[in-house]
């Protein structure tokens, strides 16, 4: 699986695109921190950007990549290699190419504005820890639907509409139902709708740590009293890695049982 | 070497091979043959396991292959139409493929042979289809293994080229090996094969040699008399 994850890190890395998205949060981070002056502060700007962009980035760049490598996918299949070796080699060389140019353009502008010195470094490494989180767990979704549509309009548009999904239309559909069934308790509902949401948990996460009870909005408010801050957050994380492993596990059951 | 038993495959409705027997023991060359669309190829994917049966097993060199990858070291594969990733040099195809298999190859014989050398820096999405069939070629000749599976293996190649494959093709077959070839071009199957193995909707309809095929089908060249197997099949 390592040689794989090789090739296919390196392909990436050499590719316009990697540079690209480094670049743009390369200068995400100048221009933020240039604006707010204050680390904290950015770090909340930054939470809202990434937790909508870092889902769509992996979801694109996943599908691209899936229909992108298939020759290089049907050649190593001749090989005296596992099948699941050539799938999550090629799926983290992917999530850790996107990781690298998320931790990389955002961590040069904030070190060099002095994070090691402000209060705010766990707090922006938790921010990146759920930046990589939301990479992996939306790259894995994003493979399943190519893997299964040969199609590659079709799971392009798949995929997009299940970031759409997860991104707005989820958040609306909650709300909805909070107004709609008001008279009810919702709490037990809206923690559940939460854990089934990688966005919300993330961005639940990042409330939590920086404790802002302005921002955490119905659910948040809910997680922390339900959880308190400390047990929420560890929560939170085991249900990212769950995000993380479920679609994993399912790549590899879909991909040992498929004709090339 | 390969012990094919029962073996059905179906692509949803679409039944391409429906109860195989094959036995393939000794050494020599042998030709797959049959029309378009009668599962040539879903019969060697197969072997390879990139194609996964719905019943029948397959034993090559003794192991079943069933959620087994380890035996395909043993196995040269052309594969049918050469899709490469387009990014890579050839020199980088070549050398990422002997790392992934990490045994000792002959590349450079190979490479003169077909002269390749001024394509070796360029990138593969730039090559022309024969070309890239010559890569094709050296990627699969450059390793010894004790089986070959060859789909379709002249399929752009020029008279002289076709000329060095024949020739590299006859070399292993001194070497004791089997090489499993599906061809159209019947001259071609003629001047190298030793047995003719002719699949017909799914099914081995013939297995023998090229004077017994000619001898049952009572025509004098090769051409002919798999143009007979395939009539008589439809009148019967």
């Amino acid at each position: 699986m390592l040689k794989i994850l090789k090739y296919s890190f390196f392909d990436l890395i050499r590719s316009r695109w990697s540079y690209v998205y480094f670049l743009f949060y390369l200068l995400l981070g100048f221009v933020l921190l240039f604006l707010n002056n204050d680390v904290s502060k950015a770090v909340i700007t930054l939470m809202n950007i990434i937790i909508v962009l870092v889902p769509l980035i992996g979801t694109i760049f996943g599908v691209m990549y899936y229909y992108n490598s298939k020759e290089f996918t049907e050649l190593l299949l001749a090989q005296p290699i596992r099948r699941s070796s050539i799938f999550l080699g090629q799926y983290f060389g992917v999530a850790g190419s996107q990781t690298m140019s998320l931790v990389l353009g955002l961590g040069i502008p904030f070190v060099m504005y002095g994070l090691f010195k402000s209060d705010a470094i766990f707090d922006f490494s938790l921010l990146l820890v759920t930046g990589a989180f939301l990479t992996l767990i939306f790259t894995a979704l994003s493979f399943n639907i190519a893997l299964s549509n040969e199609n590659k309009i079709k799971g392009f548009g798949y995929a997009v509409l299940l970031w759409l999904f997860l991104a707005v239309i989820y958040d609306g559909l909650f709300l909805m139902s909070l107004i709609i069934f008001k008279e009810y308790p919702l709490d037990t509902f809206s923690l559940a709708a939460t854990m089934f949401n990688p966005i919300d948990l993330s961005r639940i996460l990042i409330l939590l740590e920086l404790d802002i009870s302005a921002l955490l909005g119905y659910t948040g408010a809910v997680f922390k009293k339900f959880f308190g801050t400390q047990t929420g957050l560890i929560i939170s994380i085991v249900m990212l890695v769950i995000w993380t492993a479920i679609p994993l596990w399912w790549l590899t059951y879909k991909a040992k049982r498929k004709d090339f | 070497m390969i012990h094919i038993k029962e073996l059905h495959k179906s692509f949803g409705k679409n039944k391409v091979l429906s109860g195989i027997n094959l036995d393939i023991e000794t050494n020599g060359i042998f030709a797959v043959l049959g029309p378009n669309g009668s599962g040539k190829t879903t019969l060697i994917k197969s072997i390879l396991g990139m194609v996964l049966p719905q019943k029948g097993t397959i034993t090559v060199n003794g192991g079943p292959i069933k959620k087994n990858w380890k035996y395909r070291e043993q196995i040269d594969y052309l594969p049918q139409i050469a899709n490469f990733p387009g990014n890579l040099k050839v020199r980088e195809l070549i050398r990422m493929i002997q790392d992934l298999r990490r045994k000792p190859s002959e590349e450079q014989r190979l490479i003169t042979l077909f002269q390749l050398e001024p394509f070796m820096d360029k990138r593969l999405s730039t090559l022309s289809g024969g070309t890239k069939q010559k890569v094709n070629i050296v990627l699969t000749f450059m390793f010894d293994c004790p089986l070959i599976v060859l789909d379709e293996p002249t399929t752009g190649l020029d008279p002289a080229s076709l000329i060095h494959l024949k020739g590299l093709i006859r070399e292993e077959k001194e070497k004791g090996k089997t090489i499993l070839i599906t061809s159209h071009i019947m001259q071609f199957v003629a001047e190298v094969a030793n047995t003719i193995v002719y699949i017909l909707e799914g099914k081995i309809y013939f297995k023998g040699s090229i004077p017994e095929l000619k001898e049952q089908t009572r025509q004098n060249d090769l051409e002919h008399a798999i143009a007979a197997i395939a009539n008589a099949k439809n009148h019967a």
